[in-house]
């Protein structure tokens, strides 16, 4: 096939042909057109950001290209060649690696038996380990990282960050052209980012393709030369970097403009009597864990990846309880020793994971509604088919305060959307008539309109009277949100934080201080 | 800090050092504690007669070579609950098939092994492709066999021929050829494990099937290999156990507590029932601790019914210990 | 979803495809029994053609019905129970000595049977709560230790008989019932049971929590859920109702040492039928004891047939492969 560059004319930057490209890639699902005519080119060299909502289609254009999906119609040219993958193994044959969101590694094997998966060196039918982890090593050296992570080291005993590693190691054994990177910073720390952002710098100037996905603008406009807009399965726009900003990418993602991020803060004369108070509490995991939280006002707890935020959230709901220290609850001693009593005591939880944490899928949403009624009611209390012992009005008045939409309450919970998935966990605390709600990353892996709709949400939350305490590892989100905010490192109460502190102060307080942080963090600050 | 915790580490730091699993620290024990048991309230013979201890092993042969099956399996997590039928399966078939004439040996060990591949092939086909829950699979499977053979057989049939009796009874010098055996199944499963591409991509599969498939590795494959291997072990099982009963009963296997018993000395050598982890060494510990045990309790003259409650409690009480440690629920 | 909301070209058709809706809810359990029972009429027109037939048949298939109650509870919170078999051997054993051929034991047999009903369901369900140990493992231990201990009391046979009226629960009927002719004690116990289990599973909190913690033990225990709570007395009440089973088993089958070999899983076989979701999160009372009637019905076929006894467990082990693959494959065809 005769390469045709004649679309390239905008392309003055970069004389090189593309090492890949998409043709009119279509796929469709039982009930969703997943993508729909997409064309698209990557050049060597260059590193490309995909961006959209969630079902905007771009994991699957990059399962597509990295051989996970079939597409229904469309061509892939890679190098000039026309190719079809029916297998991931194809597509890595050919030097497109992908590295998942989720980690891909054997946490149970080492370095080398996990960069060389289904890869082994054999002679006679015997494994060549010898031969494996030399090559490994020689691989880890290729990145920089080969002082760090040995390839005979198990990846359970590795952190979150030298997994990252081995993932992008064991991707570009492959002699990797084209490098796919679905949302390779969600599980990271700010400074691990950083040298994931080094890493990317070098795998460009050995001009390898660099494609991947994020949530997070900021690091796409750190690290992407070209930006490429998806929505419902269509190619909107593929720009340059330095010719849009962040709110035309998010004016392409969304189709209009989101003018608020965030919903008002609240007024502080709006703000009650102090609904939790927790003093000097400690358990294996936590100490000296002090705070205040107060009638309609959202408490934000921000601090690095480990430094106790999520911990923070189950010590409080008794998942992990504290073993000192005392907890009020409006002004009376409590003591939560495990999640049922901490429903007692008006607290609710709105985990991170819906799916494993927050909805039991094959029971219907309205059981799935008054599970927390029913847990902390007598265990063999008779109830109604349709609610519970004192009432059957419940469900539909809840189903009206989170606007869930749907014909009926008897559906299964796991046909719902995501975003009506959340609903039903909210609604599942309103109905154990909660005071305090603690969210945990509420907007994690969410698309930014409906991000904007749960803050809505919690903000109406606290215009009822309930207060909130808000765990989230995004800064905006937390600076956006909070009407005070909490600063956790190494697994206690680093300070606190007036409303609208900015980033900035945020992370001095929660990397503590130190000279050679506070420089890093200049460093990284000044880039913006 | 004490001084427990200082040689607690250098006991740690060592027994890693040289690969040596905790389990072997167990066996030990057990030996120790049953051979005072004996001591004391028996004649005393585990500690002052080596023949015994030979005899533990002898003892251990029929489980601990379906173990190292069961194990490979397990590490696929994965597992076979129809090695004890196919033990039954294979005693009754090859005693009826050789009717005590060496001549027949030679068509009875090839087709009691194709039904042994039959079997595998069959719990690994369920689980692969009809997507049936590995337990509910191999019990169903399990059923299927045992119903076959109570249909068929009823009692002792036939009879293995003296040649064959060489398995379970002869030695080659000092050494019983069934622990020979024993050991060289030991090394080819270690083998398969640690050293071939079978092995790792077992590993894989067992660890995070997803991204075993995502590397390329043909998953299905590797599972339905482990389930003919097992189901291998067990006729090699099945062979020992005719050989030394010179005929075949169909409850040789279910009576031999070899489904059960399996499992909880993989577990108890450390491969995780959630797969992905483990090996074919402490398998070994854990089959050689069943066995002392076993012995203990015959020194001893308990009566067999008390036993089987002994068997029973001490088989979850094994399993307990690897499992209470985990955080998640179990179910 | 979309497909379904294509608008339908006239009324009629639109009628028939609610029809073929409403039709398409009904669990396959009960078609398949009908067919299997005309089967039966059809090849045995005595037996299983009259009023009388009828009852006798229920009357054998009650009791693997209690069983299959007590295994769906466990089921449908994501365990298994295999202990129920070596139970009934238990019930049949034990009381055979407990009885010491005096009938006026019989009711003080029954209390201790039960009470050992309560104590082997709790161990079950503290070794899988607190120990952690998987329940097919914790249960296939128990069923050891369960009938050991049986034989070891009894000393390896059965001693002496039971007596006439431990054993009406099982054998006897209440004569001369207007329609019915003659209805067996089986058949009273079986509906008691059905709504008693009925109303726990579907109008109790505990129910509900049952599902909730075989659907998601995560989410059941952060809403609150005494996660361990539940599953020991689901464990407890498998262990009870395996022990009236026992009785009513006892009652028209005698003391024999392998009385109870199998029946876990014929127990299985029939929650399976009955469309319980293994690994928890669904389950229902009425189709679970139209699963154990149709599986019974289906080892009455193979009688009639003249297929030797052992072949049950050929078919059993066939019908719970093929259902548990079955409801795999179509929902992943969902998916």
């Amino acid at each position: 096939m005769v390469l045709d560059n004649s679309n390239q004319t905008a392309e003055q930057t970069n004389h090189q042909a593309p090492v890949m490209e998409v043709h009119n890639i279509s796929k469709r699902f039982p009930g969703v057109v997943a993508l729909d005519d997409v064309s698209l080119e990557f050049y060597p060299g260059e590193v490309h950001a995909v961006v959209g909502e969630n079902g905007a289609g771009k994991s699957t254009l990059m399962k597509i290209m990295a051989g996970a999906y079939v597409p229904d119609s469309g061509d892939m040219v890679l190098q000039g060649e026309k190719v079809s993958f029916y297998h991931p193994k194809q597509a890595q044959e050919k030097g497109i690696s992908i590295i998942y969101q989720e980690f891909n590694l054997l946490p149970e094997r080492t370095v080398a038996n996990n960069i060389f998966l289904a890869r082994e060196s054999s002679k006679l039918g015997t494994l060549d380990i010898r031969k494996m982890n030399k090559q490994a090593q020689e691989v880890l050296k290729e990145l920089g990282v080969e002082k760090m992570i040995s390839p005979t080291a198990l990846v359970s005993s590795l952190s979150v960050a030298e997994q990252q590693l081995v993932e992008i190691a064991k991707a570009i054994s492959f002699n990797a052209k084209v490098l796919i990177m679905d949302e390779p910073t969600a599980a990271l720390t700010y400074t691990e980012v950083d040298m994931l952002n080094d890493l990317v710098g070098r795998l460009k100037q050995k001009g390898m393709a660099v494609i991947f996905i994020s949530h997070r603008l900021r690091e796409v406009f750190d690290l992407a030369e070209k930006i490429t807009v998806l929505k419902d399965g269509k190619h909107i726009k593929t720009v340059k970097k330095m010719e849009v900003t962040p709110a035309d990418v998010v004016f392409l993602m969304v189709g209009r403009t989101l003018d608020h991020y965030f919903p008002p803060l609240g007024a502080p004369e709006e703000f009650g009597e102090v609904v939790l108070s927790v003093k000097n509490a400690s358990n294996q995991i936590l100490s000296d864990i002090s705070f205040e939280l107060r009638k309609g006002e959202v408490l934000g707890v921000a601090g690095l990846q480990g430094s106790g935020r999520t911990e923070l959230a189950q010590s409080l709901f008794g998942v992990v309880p504290f073993k000192s220290g005392s907890m009020e609850l409006y002004g009376k001693a409590i003591a939560i020793k495990s999640p049922t009593s901490a429903i007692k005591n008006k607290l609710g939880f709105v985990t991170e994971d819906r799916k494993s944490e927050g909805i039991a899928p094959r029971q219907s949403i309205r059981d799935n509604m008054l599970l927390t009624v029913r847990a902390v009611q007598s265990l063999f209390g008779l109830i109604f088919k349709d609610g519970i012992r004192d009432s059957r009005k419940l469900v539909p008045m809840l189903g009206e305060q989170v606007d869930i939409r749907t014909d009926s309450f008897d559906r299964e919970a796991q046909y719902l959307s995501g975003g009506n998935q959340q609903k039903v966990v909210l609604a599942k605390w309103l109905a154990s008539e909660a005071h305090v709600f603690i969210f945990d990353e509420p907007t994690r892996g969410i698309d930014v309109e409906s991000k904007a709709g749960i803050h809505d949400m919690i903000r109406a939350l606290t215009k009822k009277g309930i207060a909130v305490l808000m765990i989230s590892s995004e800064l905006p989100e937390i600076v956006g949100m909070s009407d005070r905010i909490l600063v956790m490192a190494d697994r206690r109460v680093a300070g606190e934080l007036p409303a609208k502190s900015t980033e900035q102060e945020i992370m001095l307080m929660a990397t503590g201080h130190t000279d050679h942080v506070i420089s890093e963090l200049a460093d990284s600050v000044g880039k913006e | 800090m004490t001084s427990t915790t200082v040689s607690d580490n250098w006991f740690r730091r060592t027994t890693r050092s040289v690969h040596i699993p905790t389990i072997y620290v167990f066996l030990i024990a057990t030996f120790l504690i049953s051979g005072l048991l004996d001591q004391f309230f028996s004649d005393g013979q585990i500690l002052s007669n080596p023949a015994i201890m030979l005899n533990i092993i002898v003892r251990s042969v029929a489980l601990g070579i379906v173990a190292v099956g069961q194990t490979m399996v397990i590490i696929g997590a994965s597992i076979d609950l129809s090695v004890a039928y196919t033990i039954s399966i294979t005693a009754v078939m090859s005693s009826y098939i050789m009717q005590g004439d060496t001549a027949k040996v030679p068509i009875a060990i090839p087709a009691v092994l194709g039904i042994g591949v039959l079997i595998g092939l069959a719990n690994g086909l369920t689980i692969t492709k009809l997507k049936v829950n590995p337990f509910i699979a191999t019990l169903g499977i399990s059923l299927i066999i045992k119903g076959i053979i109570n249909a068929t057989f009823s009692n002792y049939t036939g009879s293995v021929p003296k040649s064959f009796e060489f398995f379970g009874y002869g030695t080659l010098g000092p050494i019983p050829v069934s622990i020979i055996i024993l050991l060289l199944v030991y090394i080819a499963g270690w083998f398969l494990l640690a050293r071939t591409k079978f092995g790792s991509h077992l590993y894989a599969v067992g660890g995070n099937s997803e991204v075993a498939r995502l590397s390329g590795v043909r998953t299905d494959r590797v599972l339905i290999g482990a389930h003919v291997l097992c189901s291998m072990t067990a006729v090699i099982s099945g062979f020992f156990l005719v050989s030394l009963m010179r005929s075949g009963a169909p409850w040789v296997g279910p009576n031999g507590l070899y489904d059960l018993e399996s499992i909880a000395t993989t577990v108890i050598g450390g491969t995780a029932l959630s797969g992905g982890k483990g090996g074919v060494w402490g398998t070994l510990a854990g089959v050689l601790i069943f066995g002392i045990l076993d012995t203990t309790f015959n020194q001893l003259g308990v009566n067999p019914y008390l036993k089987m409650v002994l068997r029973g409690a001490i088989i979850v009480l094994a399993v307990a210990s690897y499992t209470i440690r985990s955080k998640k629920e179990a179910a | 979803m979309t497909a379904s909301t294509v608008p339908a070209p006239g009324r009629l058709s639109n009628t028939l495809q609610n029809t073929w809706g409403w039709i398409k809810k009904i669990p396959p359990v009960y078609p398949v029994f009908i067919i299997i029972f005309l089967i039966l009429g059809f090849l045995n027109p005595v037996k299983y053609q009259s009023m009388n037939g009828i009852m006798t048949f229920l009357r054998t298939a009650s009791p693997l019905a209690v069983l299959a109650i007590g295994e769906m509870f466990v089921l449908a919170i994501g365990g298994f129970d295999l202990t129920v078999g070596a139970i009934v051997t238990f019930v049949v054993l034990v009381s055979s000595k407990l009885l010491a051929n005096d009938p006026a034991n019989a009711l003080p047999a029954i209390m201790i049977m039960l009470g050992f009903g309560v104590l082997i369901g709790l161990v079950n369900g503290l070794v899988v709560s607190y120990l952690k140990v998987p329940s097919f493992i914790t249960t296939l231990g128990m069923m050891l230790l369960v009938r050991g201990g049986a034989l070891y009391y009894v000393g390896g046979a059965p001693q002496g008989y039971l007596t006439d009226n431990w054993r009406a629960f099982g054998r006897n009927y209440i004569e001369n019932v207007p329609i019915f002719g003659r209805v067996p004690y089986a058949l009273i116990i079986i509906i008691v049971i059905a709504i008693f289990s009925y109303i726990l599973f579907n109008r109790t909190n505990f129910g509900k929590q049952i599902l909730a913690v075989g659907d998601n033990v995560l989410a059941s225990q952060l809403s609150g859920v005494r996660v361990r709570l539940v599953r020991v007395i689901t464990f407890i009440l498998c262990s009870v109702f395996a022990i009236i089973g026992g009785i009513m088993i006892g009652g028209y089958g005698g003391v024999n040492v392998t009385i109870g070999e199998g029946l876990e899983m014929q127990a299985i076989a029939a929650c399976v039928v009955g469309g319980v979701l293994l690994g928890g999160g669904k389950g229902s009372v009425p189709n679970v004891i139209f699963g154990a009637f149709t599986l019974q019905a289906i080892v009455n076929l193979l009688n009639i047939l003249g297929l030797p006894k052992p072949y049950t467990d050929v078919v059993q082990g066939l019908i719970i492969i093929g259902a548990v693959a079955y409801v795999g494959l179509t929902s992943q065809k969902k998916q």
